[in-house]
């Protein structure tokens, strides 16, 4: 990456952060409370532990300090989610670190997997992380009179961003259940839209869940993948992309190609966070912390 | 892993079994580069029993990965260098399972009779 597209990017992203720290305060106290039968919770994403380039030598520090910022959290969340790219390689050791520092977490965990957890096979990210409720990977639940959805998007062999017919059939008849009044938390590693395809920051078959989702009063659809905070809303559906845990990327179309974007080392710890999500009578506030303010 | 190996490959396979991310380089005959999400140069073209290196020249991981599943370096650190041995005359098109969008081709002509 050169230094004029870094330039570029960080004018970008300081302005994603702000507008999440002018909308959800970001700077209040650290606790998302869950008030009044609501329920908040935690995402975290891309934490590619293995990675070892300039761009971020620790990998597994910054996600300490994720993990420790959540643990202290005064209200804990009801859970935290990670939305994929656990590890960069999808290698059996990266797997074992990532059990071992996420199950220290005090909140309960749901993973998801990003397309670097599954290079070659999905096995060792199955081995670490497949839940007795989802064989295939997907799953529903319902908590806090919310119902979640969670998807996979990266399981397709040339494809990266697609569901598939199965789990596609899957979300219509989950959402054919569900009342129009009942707030609907739809997570997945890659963006359900078409944030900007000519980086593959999209998921081919995605619309159909879109259209699926469109009955409902309030849709919050939570993502990763890109590296960044990237807010777009579509009549009741609002999307949100996250940032890392490890590493920035460039903002769409700044540069020659996504990747790991070298910021300057004071600057790593304000673009690397987590999200907390509270849901209070249907209505989503997210509130994105970066690991130093 | 490679799969079908002529008889200097053996030796190939077996560092790339047990050296890991860093396999000691063979000779080969191309190189191919991975620069800003792109194979460079595409197509390339060999001959039967060659062998083509692979490198990352990106930050970000890649993947060498034939359409047809007859080839796949699996997860190409940056830096890293992954070399494979076409046995076969045929095109072979290959991509990154990271990110399917880069998009490559080998075109493996017969082995000439001297390389025979």
């Amino acid at each position: 990456m050169r230094r004029e597209d870094f330039l570029k990017h960080v004018a970008w992203t300081g302005t994603g952060i702000a507008w999440t720290l002018s909308n959800t305060g970001l700077f209040t106290a650290a606790g998302a409370r869950a008030a009044d039968g609501g329920i908040s919770f935690v995402q975290i994403s891309d934490s590619h532990l293995g990675f070892a380039r300039p761009e971020n030598p620790d990998v597994t520090g910054t996600l300490q300090k994720t993990i420790d910022a959540i643990n202290a959290m005064p209200d804990q969340p009801a859970f935290v989610v990670h939305t994929g790219d656990v590890t960069h390689l999808a290698k059996s050791a990266q797997f074992d670190l990532a059990k071992q520092m996420l199950g220290t977490l005090r909140a309960p965990l749901v993973v998801l997997p990003g397309e670097h957890d599954v290079i070659g096979s999905p096995d060792n990210f199955f081995a670490a992380f497949r839940r007795g409720d989802a064989p295939n990977g997907w799953f529903s639940f319902d908590q806090g009179g919310v119902h979640f959805i969670a998807l996979v998007n990266v399981f397709n062999f040339e494809i990266d961003g697609k569901l598939g017919a199965g789990q596609l059939d899957f979300v219509e008849q989950d959402l054919a259940a569900q009342k129009r009044s009942t707030p609907i938390v739809v997570m997945a590693h890659v963006p359900l839209y078409a944030l900007y395809p000519t980086w593959g920051w999209t998921t081919e078959d995605g619309a159909r869940v879109l259209a699926a989702l469109r009955r409902f009063d309030a849709v919050t659809v939570l993502s990763g993948h890109i590296h960044q905070i990237v807010t777009h809303t579509e009549g009741n559906i609002r999307f949100a992309s996250a940032a890392s845990t490890a590493y920035p990327q460039p903002a769409p179309g700044t540069a020659a190609a996504p990747g790991p974007l070298q910021v300057p080392s004071d600057m790593l710890l304000r673009v690397l966070g987590y999200r907390s999500v509270e849901l209070q009578h249907g209505t989503a506030s997210i509130g994105d912390r970066p690991l130093q303010a | 892993m490679n799969a079908n190996v002529n008889g200097a490959a053996p030796v190939a396979l077996a560092l790339a079994l047990t050296a890991g991310a860093s396999p000691a380089q063979l000779p080969s005959v191309a190189t191919v580069h991975i620069r800003d999400f792109k194979f460079d140069p595409t197509p390339v073209t060999v001959h039967a029993g060659d062998r083509v290196t692979f490198v990352n020249d990106d930050d970000e991981a890649h993947t060498v990965t034939a359409s047809d599943k007859s080839f796949d370096s699996e997860g190409l650190d940056g830096a890293g260098m992954w070399q494979h041995v076409f046995a076969k005359a045929g095109t072979y098109r290959y991509f990154c399972e990271l990110h399917p969008y880069m998009k490559a081709i080998v075109v493996v002509l017969p082995a000439t009779g001297a390389e025979r």
